[in-house]
């Protein structure tokens, strides 16, 4: 009993508290968040999922203490997303793979290591482990311009987890691939997420990827943005979830959900409008 | 690789444009000094196309034969081409030091200018003017206050107000890629180093400088070719000696009685050019690993 009360819960791995976030440029002013508030816990799959503009990159860029909010607080694992960010405590990956060209794929997944001063054989190691992970065994001496989109993508997501992170944010990194590497991808994800045991926040505008790799989907709606709902996917842990789930029922129950949570209420009337 | 196999196939036909491009001026020289009028052509006595005298326009092979003929009429004396590769080898050395002066500084300015927005402000205005200044300006005010330097054993050379002043024309070129190329990485790549909690040197050393050696050789190339026309020009205009700039100028009043002399200094002032730019071209090869993002040209 006593130990519960000194040990505090585990903190989340992201705690988004009534976050706004306004941009300025001369006497324009755009509110691309609006009162945000959304947590993630530990080892939990959350998507940011909603029509462009609706600020979810943005929300993403917070987290990460690329931009700072205009109110509200962000923490990540409890500290201040800046100490969080210098204690490198997230792993990141971006729509476009950037990778430094000059670079091998070795070199690449091994920049963040070697920037904070790890040892070569150490790691030589941890590159041989992420190489693995992600099924570029055979590539690690190629360059970027060597590989296709998806590889790079999976070297991008080899390099984000080089230092065994606990939360992992993604903004759109299947965006720019075709369906069926997307798909393979994905797969790949939630394979690596179950591996790895950490949190994600994945930022989407696909509900079917939304639904297949997460726990929850929190959908936004656009300026100001702002979250409309969160919808709890029931599709299992992700270790169970493989490429079959697409084909049942329960995923596109899922799907339907979020799409409904997605066009509101007046998903008739717009429909109406476009076909006058 | 899969542009690698078409340089290749395209060398025979790369190394026959070259060969052209040699032989088509030299065709042109001859043939207007075949077909020309001996007096030229003027126009309202404006002088339009020059005169075709063996004095005025000495053959190509004239040039070319003068070139391996002793390079005065003392008994002894070695043949030309050694005397010009001699002179150019003198000019090379302070061209060099030049250059290297010229990148290092140019460098630093750019690394100056990335770093602080207020310099880059402060600075850039400056750079550009100063290569408005002309070099013959600059040539004696820079002898003269080197005359004045003395620390100990260390004296002043001319050579060294010589390098100072292909420094000056080098350091510009550089100055104005570098900053080019220093701001060149992509958003996401900078955002990226962000992340990595990297401190401004740490993201220069790892992205910024591997990321402007595309914008970084053809400014060297640049700054190259700068050096040795600066070091021409400031070895005439200080009056070193030994060096090509001072031969051309001495053979040029030889003209009179061998034509064909004045253009084995001006082949040594190509040689020159050809080998400085060949220098770089070598850092480009060496450097080629960060230069995968560019098309193979």
């Amino acid at each position: 009993m006593n130990e519960a009360t000194i040990h505090p819960p585990a903190a989340a791995a992201v705690e988004v508290t009534g976050v706004d976030r306004i941009f300025r440029s001369g006497r324009d002013e755009v509110q691309a968040l609006s009162g945000v508030s959304v947590s993630v816990a530990a080892g939990e799959f959350v998507s940011l999922i909603g029509p462009s503009g609706c600020g979810k990159s943005t929300l993403m860029r917070l987290i990460a203490d690329l931009d700072a909010p205009s109110s509200g607080t962000i923490s990540v694992f409890g500290k201040s997303a800046r100490q969080a960010r210098l204690d490198q405590d997230y792993g990141i990956a971006f729509q476009q793979a950037g990778l430094l060209p000059w670079r091998s794929v070795r070199g690449n997944i091994e920049l963040p290591l070697q920037t904070h001063g790890a040892a070569a054989a150490k790691r030589r190691e941890r590159v041989d482990e992420l190489l693995a992970m992600v099924g570029l065994e055979d590539f690690g001496e190629h360059y970027p311009d060597q590989l296709s989109g998806g590889m790079q993508q999976r070297v991008a997501i080899a390099r984000s987890l080089a230092e065994s992170p606990k939360l992992l944010l993604m903004d759109e990194p299947f965006g720019a691939l075709d369906e069926m590497t997307r798909e393979r991808m994905q797969n790949e994800l939630i394979r690596i997420c179950a591996e790895t045991g950490c949190a994600v926040v994945f930022v989407t505008h696909s509900i079917p990827e939304a639904v297949f790799l997460s726990d929850r989907v929190v959908v936004m709606s656009p300026r100001p943005g702002e979250i409309r709902d969160i919808v709890d996917i029931t599709l299992g842990a992700a270790v169970g979830r493989g490429a079959g789930l697409r084909e049942e029922a329960g995923f596109y129950d899922a799907i339907r959900l979020v799409r409904e949570a997605l066009h509101g209420t007046e998903p008739a009337a717009v429909r109406g409008a476009e076909t006058r | 690789m899969k542009s690698g196999a078409q340089p290749v196939r395209m060398l025979p036909a790369r190394l026959l444009w070259g060969l052209g491009g040699v032989l088509v001026p030299v065709l042109a020289w001859e043939l207007y000094k075949a077909l020309g009028p001996a007096e030229g052509v003027t126009i309202g006595g404006v002088p339009l196309l020059p005169r075709t005298t063996d004095l005025a326009m000495p053959h190509t092979w004239t040039m070319l034969a003068r070139l391996f003929a002793p390079e005065s009429s003392a008994s002894g004396a070695a043949p030309m081409w050694t005397a010009v590769l001699q002179a150019a080898g003198f000019t090379l050395g302070i061209a060099g030091a030049g250059w290297l002066i010229g990148a290092v500084v140019g460098l630093g300015l750019a690394m100056l200018m990335q770093r602080f927005r207020s310099a880059n402000s402060a600075m850039l205005p400056w750079i550009i003017l100063s290569q408005t200044v002309p070099l013959i300006a600059i040539a004696p005010l820079v002898r003269r206050w080197g005359s004045q330097l003395e620390f100990g054993p260390f004296v002043w050379e001319n050579w060294m107000s010589v390098a100072v002043i292909a420094a000056y024309l080098a350091f510009f070129p550089v100055a104005v890629g570098a900053l080019r190329g220093f701001s060149a990485p992509e958003k996401a790549h900078e955002d990226l180093m962000h992340t990595y909690a990297l401190g401004w040197w740490q993201t220069f050393l790892r992205l910024r400088l591997p990321a402007s050696v595309p914008y970084l050789l053809p400014a060297l190339r640049l700054a190259a070719a700068s050096a040795v026309v600066g070091t021409v020009v400031a070895e005439v205009s200080i009056g070193l000696r030994g060096g090509i700039g001072r031969m051309i100028v001495e053979f040029a009043a030889a003209a009179g009685g061998d034509p064909g002399k004045p253009w084995a200094p001006i082949f040594g002032a190509v040689v020159l050019g050809l080998a400085a730019v060949g220098f770089v071209a070598l850092i480009g090869v060496l450097l080629r690993r960060y230069r995968r993002g560019e098309q193979a040209v």
